[in-house]
Order: structure tokens, then C-alpha cells, then sequence
């Protein structure tokens, strides 16, 4: 089988897949991270979203052994210890989940949108979400968990430099 | 999905010989159509020859009036390119609106092309911008590339290596997406090049084609009332559960009096 090593979370690991093992598998089921889900495993739902190289993907639709060398970043990755990640905590303070399948893929899809636009217009935040579904909420407090969440992501980097 | 053998080569030249070695062997662009269609086991091949890590296949240059991009270049990299969106801002739009950000970061303009998705974005720029697909054997000019549905020009094994998009002096695309997978249920793009007016229309039929009769119309006066009176057939055209033929054929109209307000 063919053996892939690759960064997770700031950790390097190294795992046997076959060659149609998918990254969420890899995740999920090698590396017992199961923040990130598989909802509809038809690279719609983005419930499964992760970052490759900083990059917004969906880990259902991407082989594992294709990532041998990449630099991964899932849900776990983001907060530090038991402090929750400025995006993280957004959408907790804006109730911008019910029941939370799918925030993993919403909270890594914004984060990825925050880091290029600080401040996104709705018509932004819903443009960039628009490879996220969520049953529940009607996105309409995720949209204005997401503007904050920029927001306090812009005010968390400039206080740091 | 079934297994198969895995293959990363380097070099065009080696993914060439591995995919000329074994006939049931699938190249891998961003595997943004691929791969679902593995997990459905709609395709099973013995061997994924992924292009990954062939460094000289992505890439945007713009030199001598044209855009020329290579195979494996993201959407999204098109799409964020200062230099598409100064000579030929229509593709940089086309690219930035392909399925969603996630799906951009993957997906490739040569997967899209040699896939030939009956309700692809790429291959309207292709053909109304008369692009060249340049592949590790030969040029082949849009109007020769695209055959039919997921049929194109290209050979068992010929993998497309970049695509050359002459500039247009005014271009535009415009779809009508179907909201839950972001196909073109109905996309047209109008181009006026040096070579004339041509209007290319996506996810209508079976293949995109050329709307001969609005370019026609176009020819004489490239204005959007132009297009009055001038209506696309629906003979041929698909009909599914989005829409009918006589619905996609309305929409042909629509989508190209956009297409060419907005040029």
C-alpha cells in the first residue's frame, strides 16, 4: 500500500492508505479526527471542508495519498487549547449553528474567507458559503457569525503584531 | 469506490508512457469530476496517473495577445489573476464562478476541458473565444476539440498540456446555474474577436456549440437589441427535471442579450 506523510494540524504523520482512500478516511478513521464530517460525500455539501496548504477543500474529493508533503488544517487544528478560535467563537456567540454538522465545513470554509477579506459584505460571506449547506439555521446567523468572526480575526492579528 | 494502482509522476513524458502502458488507466487533474464519478463507480481503472506533481503544467502567461494556461492551473488561481483579469477579465469571471470555492481550489481547466461536461463553464470560452488546446502531441482549435457529450478531439492517453485564449475585443459569460450543483443550466459566452463575433452556449445541449444565427445578428451590430427577434431552436436541445428544451432554448436568448450588455 502506498504510504503517505504529510502535516496535520502541525503534526507531521505518516499512514498506509490504498490508493482510494480519501482524505476525510485518512482523517477520520486513521487519525481519529472526526471533527470533520462527510455529509453528503458528493463534494457539495462542504460539511467535510479542511484546509490543504491553507487552502479551502473538500476532503471527500481529494485522494489521501495525493496530499503526501501537504500542510493539512481541519477543525482540531484551530483553537488554542480551550480557547476557541475568534471564528469558532463567533458562531457560538451568534448562534450560528442548531445542529452543528454542518459548522466544521462552515467555520474552515470562513476562516479561509476571513484570511482574504477581512471584512466581507453579506453578498460576500454568502457568495464564499455557497459550497456549504446547512439544514437547520437558514444561514442567516451563520452570515453574521462569519462577518464577526473576520472581524475579530482581523483584531486578534493586528493586536499580535 | 474500487482500488486502484496509484502513479505520481514527475514529467508529462512519464505520465504519457504510464497512461500508454496501461489502456484502462484515468489520468488525475484537481479530481473534482473524477473522483465522484470513482465513488459511484460509474468509471473503474486500473491505475490513477495523478498530474499533480508535474510542475510545468500550471501556470498563466499572457504574451503576444494571448492568455495561454496550463492544464493543471486551479479555477481559482485563473480567477485571482491580475493579468487574466486585465487581458481577458470574461475568463477571470467565468473561472472565479465554477462551482464554489472549495471545488476553484481544486479543479483545473485542462480536467474541465478533456472532461467535456455537457454543462461546463471552460468549454464556451474555449469555443466562442476560438482558443487553441495545445496537448503533449499536437494544437487542436476548439472548433475541432469538442465532439459531443464528455467526447472530445483528444486521443487514448494524450493529456492536454495548456490552452492559448486569443484576447477579445469585448467578451462576456453569463449563466443561468442551477442552484444546487452550479452547472450552467443554460451559460452563454459572446465574444467580438478579431476574427468576428462568436457565441458559444453551454449546458443547453448535449456539447456546447455555436449560436451561428446570433452571431450572424451580432456581426452587424454588437448590441444586445440586436438579438430581437433572433430565437434559438429547441430542437436538440436537453430536457430534464431543471428544465425543457423550449425552456433552455428561452433562456439561450437571455442569457446572451446579458452576455453581450455586460461585454
Amino acid at each position: 500500500m502506498p504510504k503517505v506523510s504529510l502535516t496535520v494540524n502541525g503534526r507531521t504523520v505518516s499512514a498506509e492508505v490504498e490508493g482510494r482512500t480519501l482524505l476525510v478516511q485518512l482523517l477520520r478513521e486513521k487519525l481519529g479526527l472526526t471533527g470533520t464530517h462527510v455529509g453528503c460525500d458528493t463534494s457539495q455539501c462542504g460539511a467535510c471542508v479542511v484546509h490543504i496548504d491553507g487552502k479551502s477543500v473538500k476532503s471527500c474529493t481529494v485522494l489521501a495519498v495525493a496530499t503526501d508533503g501537504a500542510n493539512v488544517t481541519t477543525i482540531e487544528g484551530l483553537a488554542n487549547g480551550n480557547e476557541l478560535h475568534p471564528m469558532q467563537a463567533a458562531f457560538k456567540e451568534h448562534h450560528g449553528l442548531q445542529c452543528g454538522f454542518c459548522t466544521p465545513g462552515m467555520v474552515m470554509s470562513a476562516v479561509d474567507l476571513a484570511k482574504r477579506n477581512s471584512n466581507p459584505s453579506e453578498h460576500e460571506v454568502r457568495e464564499w458559503l455557497e459550497g456549504n449547506i446547512c439544514r437547520c439555521t437558514g444561514y442567516h446567523n451563520i452570515v453574521k457569525a462569519v462577518q464577526a468572526g473576520a472581524k475579530a480575526m482581523a483584531g486578534a492579528k493586528a493586536a499580535a503584531d | 469506490m474500487y482500488d486502484f494502482a496509484y502513479h505520481k509522476p514527475a514529467s508529462v513524458a512519464d505520465a504519457v508512457k504510464l497512461l500508454g502502458a496501461d489502456g484502462e488507466a484515468k489520468p488525475l487533474a484537481g479530481g473534482q469530476t473524477l473522483i465522484p464519478t470513482l465513488k459511484q463507480r460509474l468509471a473503474r481503472p486500473t491505475a490513477v496517473v495523478d498530474l499533480g506533481a508535474i510542475k510545468d503544467l500550471a501556470g498563466i502567461s499572457v504574451a503576444g495577445g494571448k492568455v495561454t494556461i496550463g492544464a493543471m492551473t486551479k479555477h481559482a488561481d485563473v480567477a485571482a489573476s491580475a493579468d487574466v483579469k486585465k487581458a481577458l477579465p470574461a475568463l477571470a469571471a467565468l473561472a472565479g464562478g465554477i462551482g464554489d470555492p472549495a471545488v476553484r481550489h481544486r479543479g483545473t481547466i485542462g480536467g474541465s476541458i478533456a472532461n467535456n461536461d455537457p454543462a461546463a463553464d471552460y468549454p464556451a470560452a474555449c469555443l466562442a473565444l476560438g482558443a487553441t488546446i495545445k496537448t503533449n502531441k499536437r494544437e487542436i482549435a476548439a472548433d475541432d476539440f469538442f465532439r459531443g457529450m464528455f467526447e472530445t478531439a483528444l486521443d487514448a492517453g494524450e493529456l492536454i498540456v495548456s490552452v492559448s485564449f486569443p484576447v477579445a475585443e469585448k467578451a462576456a459569460y453569463m449563466k443561468f446555474d442551477q442552484p444546487a450543483s452550479r452547472y450552467a443550466l443554460v451559460g452563454v459566452f459572446v465574444a467580438k474577436t478579431a476574427g468576428g463575433v462568436r457565441v458559444a452556449v453551454t449546458g443547453a445541449a448535449a456539447s456546447v456549440f455555436r449560436w451561428k444565427e446570433a452571431e450572424a445578428a451580432l456581426s452587424k451590430s454588437f448590441a444586445a437589441a440586436s438579438l430581437d427577434g433572433v430565437k434559438a431552436s429547441a430542437s436538440g436541445l436537453n430536457s430534464d427535471i431543471h428544465g425543457s428544451a423550449e425552456y433552455r432554448a428561452h433562456l439561450i436568448g437571455v442569457m446572451a442579450k446579458r452576455a453581450v450588455a455586460a461585454a
